[in-house]
């Protein structure tokens, strides 16, 4: 029997409250599967299991708000089966012992206090209530005495999502608060070091201008995306920089995922992770990036999003600031920051010039790394930038 | 396609990018990218919004002239009368 937890959704979340089940008791699921719908601080988010098996058992309902790795959920490995399974306590017992002392309820709709009686439900219908995540004890009956029959229970189920994801202005205060917490850690916590150089972008300017002369808006790709790139395969050669400092140690991260910082337009910030950046050919990079901005602003995005990056980039510049030095997301190592891509005086064989230039800076924590390494690190990135036909 | 009608499609492409856009408060004759806070990805995508509802597919290097709202439907209804 494999436990399914709420997994952590990054450093800045503590709990997450269930939307919406995407799976049943019984059915199969795979790698990489979406199975649930979480509200998080920051976004309504796909909850994406990692194991395969086939569901046992649904331990939370929807609007219930429950804290990082609480079991959610209970799968069968692949061959076993439900006798051989131990029983969990019931799923209300779960429940009740994992909610959070929040002095406000969720916003959330939850299930109405379960009356006293037992409530009269056909067995059928039971069975078909629980696949469906809904609580029996707030059903209304329309069977013989007032018993709840299957088709009260499908009537329920198609007039749901019951719950629904929490307003506007809950977010944005609930992500200030996220914000604050994740910050003042990483403050507290992170002895960062902040180094800068200044990389000349006009080969790589000239490289893009020429690749988006010919295409459509559609397909033209953005000079954050060549930075992503550049940045991500330099961390293949400074892997110090790219993993998580946990327990007193440094971690590598599993591959290279970066953190996309993306300024929502309500205000509040949100930094997403980018799978594999340095496999990635650029066109796909730029499609995945669009795609996950466009879903980090609409507040839709999945729990591997939330929680892998292992080194994020803050692209400032687009903003209009020279330069930007940036608070590392912990338990994250590095930061990388790039400022505005602009033409600045610049020195080259004794004679003054204008070149297109961005001020690029790296925040990093001094326990996993030293300010060598970091300038060896920034230097790299500088030199790929130059060589835009290998990125 | 008159002014109006153009109008209004540019402001439904712009506000498919930025749904908070009030086209009664939008000075058209400030520079378009600091009155709707669009980054280079918003920018963009803007871009293409205008090309599958228009036709018109803007290059790279016609970004600089395109300042204000009142110049790019100018010039869309230049590039629309052209063919």
């Amino acid at each position: 029997m494999i436990e399914f937890r709420m997994p952590s959704l990054g450093a800045d979340m503590d709990a997450g409250t269930l939307l919406q089940w995407q799976v049943a008791p019984g059915d199969a699921v795979h790698r990489g599967q979406v199975v649930a719908v979480v509200d998080t601080a920051k976004a309504a988010v796909e909850i994406e299991c990692w194991q395969e098996g086939r569901v046992f058992e649904l331990l939370i309902q929807p609007g219930d708000k429950v804290p990082v790795g609480t079991p959610i959920a209970t799968l069968l490995e692949a061959g076993g089966s439900a006798e051989t399974a131990p029983r969990r306590p019931a799923p209300v017992a779960a429940r009740k012992a994992a909610q959070p002392q929040t002095p406000n309820p969720p916003p959330a709709a939850t299930p109405g206090a379960a009356p006293a009686t037992r409530t009269r439900i056909t067995p059928v219908a039971r069975q078909r209530a629980a696949e469906l995540g809904i609580d029996a004890a707030t059903l209304t009956g329309t069977g013989p005495q007032g018993a709840v029959t299957l088709a009260d229970v499908e009537a329920v189920a198609t007039q749901k999502p019951a719950v629904q994801p929490a307003t506007a202005q809950d977010r944005h205060a609930a992500m200030r608060q996220a914000i604050a917490a994740a910050m003042s850690r990483s403050k507290r916590e992170i002895p960062h070091y902040y180094l800068s150089e200044t990389v000349p972008m006009a080969v790589a300017l000239a490289w893009l201008a020429a690749y988006n002369a010919e295409l459509p808006p559609e397909r033209r790709l953005l000079p954050g995306v060549l930075v992503l790139k550049a940045v991500a395969l330099a961390l293949g050669d400074y892997p110090q920089l790219n993993g998580y400092w946990i327990d007193g140690a440094f971690r590598p991260g599993p591959g290279i995922h970066l953190g996309v910082a993306v300024a929502l337009r309500q205000g509040g910030l949100i930094a997403p992770a980018l799978h594999d950046v340095a496999s990635k050919p650029l066109p796909q990079l730029m499609e995945e990036l669009g795609d996950l901005v466009q879903r980090a602003r609409s507040y839709s995005l999945r729990s591997s999003e939330l929680s892998e990056a292992t080194l994020t980039v803050t692209q400032l510049g687009d903003q209009g600031v020279d330069g930007v030095f940036g608070v590392i997301y912990p338990p994250q190592v590095a930061l990388v920051g790039v400022g505005r891509i602009a033409e600045r005086p610049w020195v080259e064989d004794g004679r003054v010039c204008a070149l297109a230039c961005a001020q690029f800076s790296l925040a990093a924590d001094h326990r996993a790394s030293d300010g060598h390494y970091g300038a060896s690190f920034l230097a790299e990135v500088r030199r790929r930038l130059q060589q835009p036909d290998s990125l | 396609m008159d002014d109006a009608q153009l109008r209004r499609e540019v402001l439904t492409a712009l506000q498919g990018i930025a749904p908070e856009v009030e086209p009664a408060t939008l000075r058209g004759d400030r520079p378009l990218r600091d009155e709707v806070d669009l980054d280079s990805m918003d920018w963009l995508r803007f871009l293409a919004a205008l090309h599958q509802r228009l036709g018109v597919n803007i290059p790279e290097a016609d970004y600089q002239q395109l300042t204000t709202l009142n110049v790019l439907l100018a010039y869309l209804q230049r590039r629309l009368a052209a063919g």
